[in-house]
């Protein structure tokens, strides 16, 4: 395939992705925009993809190796911690605790 | 690994994000979504891995470990109020791993025999600039908010017109590299003046609009990565990246609708500073603030039928969220019907508040957006605002003369009554005078919100 017809190519996919992007995410409720911005943080980890491959050239000098280490290890902690706390977080969104005894529990402090 | 093959398994990492973004409409299967998007996400490191070639292979698996292990630790321990910094951080990684790809790919590609292409170069230049003012923004948001610098706006004579200057000078470096001249201190020039850029931007915004902030650079990250796959020929980077463009401007867009602020006002207008002098131009001249004991509230929500309760970040900043759930967790036992009105911008990101309350253990459906609250407020007994402000405040209905008029609010005084948990008198962070305190139907509950909800949890227990 021609260089220009590669662009052509992904352009069109850029444009259908973004969309796609606004269709999908105009579903989202408000209740989920903090997981949503999380989330999307994490996918755009993908980053690391790229970081990837320049640090697999690097045998072309020390430049590229030591820009491609730092990428990856920005891009992992992207990855990582964007997919670990948006987990963390919607794990929390409960219909209903489990049953437990009423607030009766604790002390109440100060008397009326 | 042929590059026909490898594209053809990255529409699994495609695939799986788009599905993780669909389950997101339910918070009853967002969770499964999640993972679905992570393990599309491994599938997209293996191909590329084997794609690559395990040149330095080592010297992946350190750098991944130890960005891995960051991640990790840092996503485990964060507190939920600290979440918007968290997310700004990893908005800022992400960019700046895009600008460090335009870095290395304009190193890679310059020495090759004949001109680059063109589209090529405009992609190095365009990641390089949008990765490093989304990087540098993100730190220093992440500086704000983790209150390392000061949260207040900090402005200084000519800023607009200084970033304006700077910005676009900077297009014109990333023009000249794309059109002709191709040396690659033009792109350090872009990279440095984006990460400068992205500062000054930045710092003058105060901690409440950081929401808008925080989305904008969202959707900047996204669409540096995504511009990053024109420079790789990598469609996972173009489209993962776009989904995250469209996400981030989406918000950006909902964000200034909540505050009532158009996007062109956001961007270079006196972001963040709904100044002092509208602060003068508050409508009530006062009367009189009507001020309850514990106990006259405690009988007010014991006996209603329907309360509901407005947190703003107020209630976050005093930890009370907690207290806030026992005490309607009470009152449902007594039969009351409780639920919870939010409020767009509660919270320093959007849905911030949402997460702080279902962390203390609200169940989501008692969590209303703001469509679905006002409605309901005429048939509510009692109208609890707890660390909230502007957000209940009419002026923003009534007074055209108010700074925030035409923002859209929860109207909190269409209820029966309404009490107001606030600290003291003293306007708010805006500094906006609020008229809902002199409505004869609001009573005021002085002091620490946190020690106020305990004390009404022990009242209402006693009645």
């Amino acid at each position: 395939m021609s260089h220009s017809m590669l662009l052509v190519f992904e352009v069109t996919i850029l444009v259908l992705a973004i969309f796609l992007g606004f269709e999908v995410i105009s579903k989202v409720p408000t209740l989920l925009h903090t997981p949503l911005m999380s989330g999307t943080n994490a996918i755009h980890g993908i980053v690391v993809a790229g970081a990837m491959i320049v640090l697999a050239s690097g045998h072309k000098g020390p430049f590229v190796w030591v820009i491609g280490f730092l990428a990856v290890v920005l891009g992992s902690a992207n990855v990582v911690g964007g997919f670990v706390v948006t987990d963390r977080m919607l794990q929390m969104f409960r219909k209903r605790e489990p049953a437990k005894p009423p607030a009766a529990a604790e002390d109440g402090k100060g008397d009326s | 690994m042929s590059a026909k093959v490898a594209d053809l398994l990255y529409l699994i990492p495609i695939v799986t994000f788009i599905v993780a973004l669909r389950f997101l409409s339910n918070p009853a299967h967002a969770r499964k979504g999640n993972q679905i998007g992570a393990a599309g996400m491994l599938v997209a490191i293996a191909v590329t891995w084997i794609r690559a070639g395990a040149g330095s292979w080592w010297a992946l698996v350190i750098a991944m470990v130890i960005g891995g292990g960051f991640g990790a630790v840092a996503a485990r321990k964060v507190r939920m109020t600290a979440m918007p910094q968290m997310v700004a951080l990893f908005n800022g990684v992400g960019g700046g791993a895009a600008a460090l790809i335009a870095l290395a790919e304009l190193h890679r590609v310059l020495p090759e025999s004949g001109r680059p292409h063109i589209d090529v170069l405009v992609a190095i230049a365009l990641s390089g600039l949008i990765g490093a003012i989304s990087f540098a923004g993100s730190m220093i948001a992440f500086a704000k908010l983790q209150e390392l610098i000061g949260g207040r706006p900090i402005t200084y004579p000519g800023q607009n017109v200084g970033n304006i200057v700077l910005l676009v000078a900077l297009v014109v470096f990333a023009i000249t590299l794309s059109a002709g001249v191709q040396d690659q201190w033009l792109l350090w020039v872009v990279v440095i003046g984006g990460a400068a850029f992205g500062i000054l931007f930045v710092l003058p915004i105060g901690g409440a609009d950081m929401p808008v902030v925080i989305s904008l650079l969202n959707a900047f990250t996204g669409l540096a990565v995504a511009i990053g796959g024109f420079e790789l020929e990598n469609n996972v980077l173009i489209v993962a990246g776009m989904l995250v463009g469209a996400s981030g401007t989406l918000l950006t867009m909902l964000m200034g609708k909540a505050m009532n602020r158009s996007i062109g006002n956001l961007l270079f207008g006196a972001f963040g500073k709904v100044t002092a002098e509208a602060a003068a131009v508050a409508s009530g001249d006062g009367g009189t603030v009507r001020s309850a004991s514990a106990e006259d509230v405690a009988v007010m929500l014991a006996y209603a039928q329907k309360v509901v309760f407005v947190p703003g970040y107020g209630l976050a900043v005093a930890q009370a969220q907690h207290d806030v759930r026992q005490l309607a967790d009470l009152l449902e036992s007594k039969g009351v019907e409780v639920s919870y009105a939010i409020h767009p911008v509660a919270g320093r990101m959007p849905g911030h508040m949402n997460v702080l309350l279902a962390e203390a253990n609200v169940p989501y459906p008692q969590l209303k957006e703001m469509d679905e609250a006002n409605p309901e407020f005429t048939r509510t007994d009692v109208a609890v605002v707890v660390g909230a402000n502007d957000v209940v405040n009419p002026d923003a209905r009534a007074n055209q003369g108010s700074p925030i008029y035409g923002m859209p609010i929860l109207n909190v005084d269409d209820a029966q009554a309404v009490v107001v948990l606030k600290r003291s008198m003293n306007p708010g962070f805006a500094g906006i005078e609020n008229p809902l305190f002199y409505n004869p139907k609001t009573v005021m509950l002085f002091g620490d919100a946190k020690e106020s909800i305990t004390k009404l949890v022990a009242d209402v227990k006693n009645l």
